[in-house]
């Protein structure tokens, strides 16, 4: 089976800005993949691409096996689409705009669509000009998740909801993902794309930097180690994967590539371990990894 | 009150440019006047005969005014620019106060600023005071101008006062529009109808019944009859009705509460209903406010001109020069009024067709369109709809012109033929209306950007109906116009030829436009 997204070398330039450069992007079919980034690094962008309201300057873009420029509207009816800044008409009513867009996409469940209402506690008689930007952001996510596709393309869906209400998104894509459908989620709230995804790919500046599992990732960083020792433990410091080495007294905190990890805690056992904690590296620093030598190097033009 | 001042220069900061070009504008209304008339005519006698034309033409007394010393440069002046000098001034006046007010508390910047500690009342009366000096600001320039010309120094500042008061009565309606309504829309809708009331009221009572002119503030202004035996008091009539209008918008304010308006909006349906499923559908819902808004203008304004039944040949009389400028050498002097009569309604209607042209673009912006090209629309389906809704609502704005007109025709003269006659010859420049509406579609198209130069398009026309003539335009300067391509029906034949081929240029430009919509990104 094909992939649900595939993007080769694609680049994108507004005006003199090089808004993608050479991105690549796999999403497998029944895998809800995260879409990692700072502001302006170019997710909406691709995902504007992706949904054929830009037009690509160059590469290979697919989506659901089809030419996402030429079959936009046949596609978009098996995809669903949630913007991170949703606008709606100030006098339609958060219900019409439901309808509507269901409509549009050929017809809505409309049980699904009022446990969905419910279920997400909005209020469908309200004017679009009236709802806070919590409320506008159901409206979307209500539409799309009631409509009976087989792609969401999520563009920070969560922004301006309150922790119950994302606790409710975080079931509703599960379950869209239990029955067998593909979620592509940008997003930079790390917590939910680690609790949600099964890959993801980190972009920046236009291109994406990292991408698999979470897991892969992972493999790719440090573990932070703290161990409480009976004696000193020389030879920790000469150890070539080993960084940021703290030793007072009996203790010591260091940071270790996962490569030496085993010669590492080999060297702690010599010394004669009493307590040891290990944290595996999490989304954030992944992603500070990433971005945190941005202030270092000069951008590139 | 605490916080005015503070609120005031930061009203006046954000808008010092927006304040200028306002000003600007309106005191070229009136400059530009004055020295046209003074370059345009070599002698007296060339001087005279157009006076008499002008003062004997019931459509440009209906458009301008009462026809007063229309012999003399500022006779002119104020004949041809005080109705429209009103009407920017109230127009600046109702978006400062709306930018301020209304759109403030619906944004919500409004809570932010009301968290601070300013009085309750600081925000409106702010907004109110710089209003005023706005309008001092038009007034002055007015005066100022005009002297220079030179002018009479007492007459000149007649008109700046009078405007400035015309602006100061307006902004007390806007300030009053704003507490009745929740939304900016609706009370630029309540604002601009009176302006457009105003401005009708006085146009009735210029031709026929004078009372009528008295009812509006644009009357009391043009009452004061500056360069034709000038009088100061109708300008009090204004100042008065300015101070209660802003009275009654205090009074409303302490009664309400902050956020919401008189008029409380209601729960709507949770259901959308079956109209609202197709791209048609939408952008009817969308424009049919706009629709009836501009229906309901143009509808009275053809009843205006109807109304002015035959008087138009017993005002003309035998005067020659005024049965060529009708275009009516040798036909009749009626037809030829109501061929221009409908021609400028047919301008007007220019003006609805290229503002629902440029809706796509307003969609666009808001970030509305994108959610429905994700929905499995495509991109022809969403502008066809738009396009339906100008092109229907086009042919019903003229329609409802020429009907208005024929009513109007039939109340003041008995002949019920008059209502479909109307109606159909009104309907014979659709294809001009079409052509400006395409001409939008077309700058949409290549760049959203680009859209609002489309009423450069109906500018130009308007100015080549006016001032073609007296500007000496060389042919094909004014047949870049549309509206020169069609007949002048009813005092000419209708020229089927010319219909179809304006009607062709028109689909050309729209369909170049959608060509073009659908290569480019969506901003």
């Amino acid at each position: 089976m094909t992939a649900s997204i595939s993007i080769e070398g694609l680049s994108k330039t507004f005006g003199a800005t090089l808004a993608l450069d050479r991105l690549d992007l796999t999403v497998a079919r029944g895998e809800v993949h995260g879409f990692l980034g700072p502001n302006g690094a170019g997710k909406s962008t691709t995902i504007r691409v992706l949904l054929g309201l830009l037009r690509k300057d160059e590469g290979e873009v697919r989506l659901l096996d089809g030419d996402p420029w030429r079959d936009a509207a046949a596609l978009h009816r098996r995809l669903a689409y949630v913007p991170g800044d949703v606008n709606l008409w100030p006098n339609l009513t958060g219900g019409e705009v439901i309808d509507l867009l269901g409509r549009l996409r050929g017809g809505l469940d409309v049980r699904r669509r009022d446990e969905l209402v419910e279920r997400f506690e909005l209020d469908p008689t309200k004017r679009g000009r009236s709802y806070s930007k919590g409320n506008r952001q159901k409206v979307a996510l209500v539409a799309a998740l009631a409509a009976d596709v087989e792609l969401l393309v999520l563009d920070e869906p969560t922004s301006g909801l309150d922790p119950f209400m994302e606790a409710v998104f975080t079931e509703c894509v599960e379950e869209f993902r239990h029955r067998g459908h593909t979620v592509l989620l940008s997003s930079h709230i790390l917590a939910e794309v680690e609790r949600l995804c099964d890959r993801v790919s980190i972009i920046r500046s236009g291109r994406v930097v990292e991408s698999g599992t979470l897991a892969q990732l992972r493999h790719l960083t440090r573990t932070s180690v703290a161990a409480d020792l009976s004696g000193p433990a020389p030879g920790l410091e000469q150890l070539a994967g080993v960084h940021d080495l703290v030793a007072e007294d009996h203790r010591v905190r260091f940071e270790v590539d996962t490569t030496a990890l085993d010669e590492a805690v080999g060297v702690l056992r010599a010394a004669g371990l009493r307590g040891l904690t290990a944290s595996p590296p999490t989304l954030e620093e992944l992603f500070l990894r990433h971005y945190g030598d941005q202030l270092d190097e000069p951008a590139r033009s | 009150m605490t916080g005015v001042g503070v609120l005031l220069r930061a009203f006046l900061r954000r808008d010092r440019l927006m304040l200028v070009f306002w000003a600007a504008g309106g005191t070229i209304l009136y400059w530009s006047q004055a020295i046209s008339v003074k370059g345009l005519y070599a002698t007296r006698a060339e001087f005279d005969v157009a006076a008499t034309t002008m003062e004997s033409n019931a459509a440009f007394i209906a458009m301008s005014g009462p026809a007063r010393a229309l012999d003399t440069v500022g006779g002119q002046v104020a004949w041809q620019s005080t109705a429209f000098g009103a009407i920017v001034a109230g127009l600046m006046s109702m978006f400062v106060v709306g930018r301020h007010t209304r759109a403030e508390e619906e944004s919500d910047r409004d809570e932010l600023v009301r968290a601070s500690a300013i009085d309750r009342r600081a925000p409106v009366t702010a907004a109110l005071v710089e209003a005023l000096i706005a309008n001092v600001l038009l007034g002055a320039l007015v005066a100022a101008s005009l002297v220079s010309v030179p002018l009479a120094t007492a007459d000149s500042v007649a008109l700046g006062v009078g405007v400035a008061l015309c602006g100061w009565v307006f902004t007390g309606v806007a300030l009053v529009a704003a507490q009745l309504t929740s939304t900016t829309r609706s009370m630029y809708g309540i604002a601009g109808a009176v302006i457009a009331a105003a401005y009708a009221l006085r146009a009735v009572g210029d031709v026929g019944n004078q009372a009528l002119s008295w009812s509006s503030p644009i009357g009391w202004y043009q009452g004061m009859y500056a360069f034709s035996g000038l009088r100061w008091w109708p300008a009090l009539l204004l100042l008065v009705a300015a101070i209660v209008a802003a009275a009654a918008a205090y009074v409303v304010f302490e009664r309400r509460d902050i956020g919401s308006g008189v008029l409380a909006a209601r729960p709507g349906p949770a259901r959308a209903p079956p109209s609202l499923g197709s791209p048609v559908g939408l952008a009817w819902r969308l424009q049919r406010g706009s629709v009836a808004g501009w229906a309901l203008g143009l509808g009275f304004t053809g009843l205006a001109y109807g109304s002015i039944g035959d008087d138009a040949g017993e005002l003309i009389g035998d005067n020659g020069a005024a049965r060529e400028m009708m275009g009516a050498g040798a036909g009749d002097i009626v037809d030829g009024f109501h061929a221009v009569a409908m021609m400028m309604l047919a301008l007007l209607a220019a003006g609805f067709a290229v503002s629902s042209a440029l809706r796509p673009r307003a969609e666009e912006d808001a970030g509305r369109a994108e959610p429905l090209l994700a929905a499995g629309l495509s991109r022809t389906s969403w502008l066809l709809g738009h396009l339906t809704i100008t092109v229907l609502g086009t042919v019903a704005m003229l329609g409802v012109a020429g009907a208005g007109m024929g009513v109007g025709y039939l109340l003041v003269t008995g002949d019920s033929s008059a209502v479909g006659r109307f109606t159909w010859q009104t309907l014979s420049w659709l294809p001009a209306v079409l052509v400006l509406a395409g001409l939008t579609r077309l700058l949409y198209g290549v760049h959203p950007r680009l859209a609002p130069l489309g009423w450069l398009g109906l500018g130009f026309a308007v100015v080549v109906l006016v001032l073609a003539e007296v500007l000496r335009f060389p042919g094909w300067l004014r047949d870049l116009s549309p509206f020169e391509h069609l007949s002048l029906v009813p005092a000419a034949d209708f020229d089927p030829v010319a219909f179809f081929g304006v009607l062709a240029v028109a689909t050309l430009l729209a369909v170049t436009g959608w060509l073009a919509f659908t290569r480019r990104d969506m901003s």
